[in-house]
């Protein structure tokens, strides 16, 4: 496993005249579970983001899966689906079923036939734990079992690293173990994963290094126990101790 | 009141040939119109909220040159001003093939794509942007994104506002008879002249128009509740 499959190199990012990003450094290995964590604001979901290209770096470079991302005429579509998303929102495609939702990408993207996409489909559903609901519009499903969805979506296209963007923060406190199970199956299964997350308990259990970000740079990056036993610098123990004690 | 009533025009001699003839031609101009207006609006509603400005830019540039004008100019100009200016051959089909029909059909279609194109942008620019974002994260082109979840979804959601505008292309076909096409209100204006019997021939064409129109929306509400997204507030009509 040392194998990089991410590398930021002083990579750097505005939004206007903002600085979200500021000359990140960082590199993932195949197989790692690193967890970013850090204030609102801080630039972690826009660090996930540039992964998938969703948003674009201005300076440094950005190295994912053997391509630069800054290099001019990367094909980004091609690059995506190796590369699966999970978001907040879950952004399942509300008009489909479950099914439908799961199927769509295989199918128009690399153009599996509908049978054997179908499937592939309920056989991730299996491995989310909601086999049933395969005809079910995501309206008719819970917070919980609408990102369940949202990662057996993801997971069709076989990506080599998975994103997520804080995936457990819109939901109800007793769904959010029913995402993390499926999260921590993933972890052990060997995925490279990078995960935008407050879940404290999921970062200490499952990830190989924690990230912590603050202003637009990485601050500190620790093995979960380092992180959580002693983080070194001041602004992850004041992070930290406002999200362990409430 | 020295006016004597006599529906019998609506059927004696050529009228009910007339009116029937009328409905056909108000029907034929009016669906191939919604067609082309239909693709125009969707393309260009489409093209208006992509992320390249060149085509935000014809997108823009089509449709406030074309629902700008009025739709009588547009008849008008599909009709006297674009024959000359096409090729031989071209116009000479043209001429065979009823000229003012192909030009009202233009004049409509065009007119309304530019006003169907605002339905269907904000159809797409209500639906949150992190559907599209999920779109192109599983690999999807932005091309695709459109064709198989942005455009469906915002045709689910503009049922209403499109009826109306399909309702209103209906209804603006008969302004080409000013260029001598003989859709519905010409025939009705023709049995008028014919029998002097005004009342009874629009009353005929005034229903004629309503049961269409009537017809239509109920379809279109069985259309909308057909293909509404579930969670969605629905039930109209």
């Amino acid at each position: 496993m040392t194998e990089t499959v991410i590398e930021f190199k002083r990579a750097t990012k505005w939004f206007g005249k903002l600085q979200v990003l500021r000359e990140i450094t960082l590199a993932v290995r195949a197989g790692e579970v690193v967890v970013v964590c850090g204030p609102s604001g801080s630039g972690k979901s826009t660090l996930i983001r540039c992964v998938n290209a969703l948003e674009p770096i201005q300076e440094g470079e950005l190295i994912v899966l053997g391509e630069s991302l800054t290099r001019p005429g990367v094909n980004l579509s091609a690059l995506r689906t190796r590369v699966g998303m999970v978001f907040q929102s879950f952004n399942l495609f509300p008009h489909m079923t479950v099914l439908q939702n799961i199927m769509l990408a295989p199918i128009k993207v690399r153009g599996l036939a509908p049978a054997e996409a179908e499937k592939t489909a309920r056989a991730l559903l299996e491995r989310v734990r909601i086999p049933d609901k395969a005809g079910v519009y995501p309206a008719n499903l819970s917070g919980g079992q609408q990102q369940r969805v949202a990662i057996a979506r993801a997971l069709a296209m076989q990506p080599k690293i998975m994103l997520f963007d804080e995936p457990t923060s819109a939901l109800d406190p007793e769904m959010i173990n029913e995402v993390l199970d499926v999260m921590t199956d993933l972890a052990k299964e060997g995925m490279t994963m990078m995960c935008v997350t407050h879940e404290m308990g999921f970062a200490r259990r499952v990830a190989h290094r924690v990230v912590f970000m603050d202003a637009g740079q990485v601050v500190e990056e620790a093995a979960p126990e380092a992180f959580f036993a002693a983080a070194k610098s001041d602004r992850a123990r004041e992070f930290l101790s406002k999200i362990l004690t409430h | 009141m020295s006016y004597k009533f006599d529906w019998s025009v609506l059927w004696s001699g050529e009228s009910g040939g007339w009116l029937l003839q009328g409905l056909a031609t108000t029907l034929e101009l009016s669906v191939l119109a919604w067609v082309l207006a239909a693709a125009l609006g969707i393309v260009s509603g489409a093209m208006r909220t992509v992320p390249w400005r060149l085509l935000r830019g014809l997108a823009t540039f089509y449709v406030e040159f074309f629902r700008n004008v009025p739709l009588l100019v547009w008849m008008f100009f599909w009709y006297f001003g674009v024959p000359p200016l096409l090729p031989e051959a071209v116009r000479e089909w043209l001429f065979d093939h009823g000229l003012p029909f192909w030009a009202g059909m233009f004049a409509l279609g065009v007119y309304h794509g530019a006003r169907m194109s605002e339905v269907i942008r904000s159809g797409i620019q209500s639906i949150p942007r992190t559907q599209f974002e999920a779109s192109l994260a599983m690999g999807l082109t932005t091309f695709q994104a459109y064709r198989v979840v942005i455009i469906p979804i915002a045709l689910r959601l503009i049922v209403p506002p499109a009826t109306s505008e399909s309702l209103n292309l209906l209804k603006n076909s008969s302004v080409a008879l000013t260029i001598s096409v003989a859709e519905l209100t010409f025939q009705t204006r023709q049995i008028e002249t014919y029998t002097a019997k005004a009342i009874e021939a629009f009353t005929a064409g005034t229903l004629i128009y309503l049961v269409l129109c009537v017809g239509i929306a109920i379809v279109m509400t069985r259309v909308e509740r057909r293909f509404a997204i579930p969670g969605l507030i629905a039930r109209g009509g």
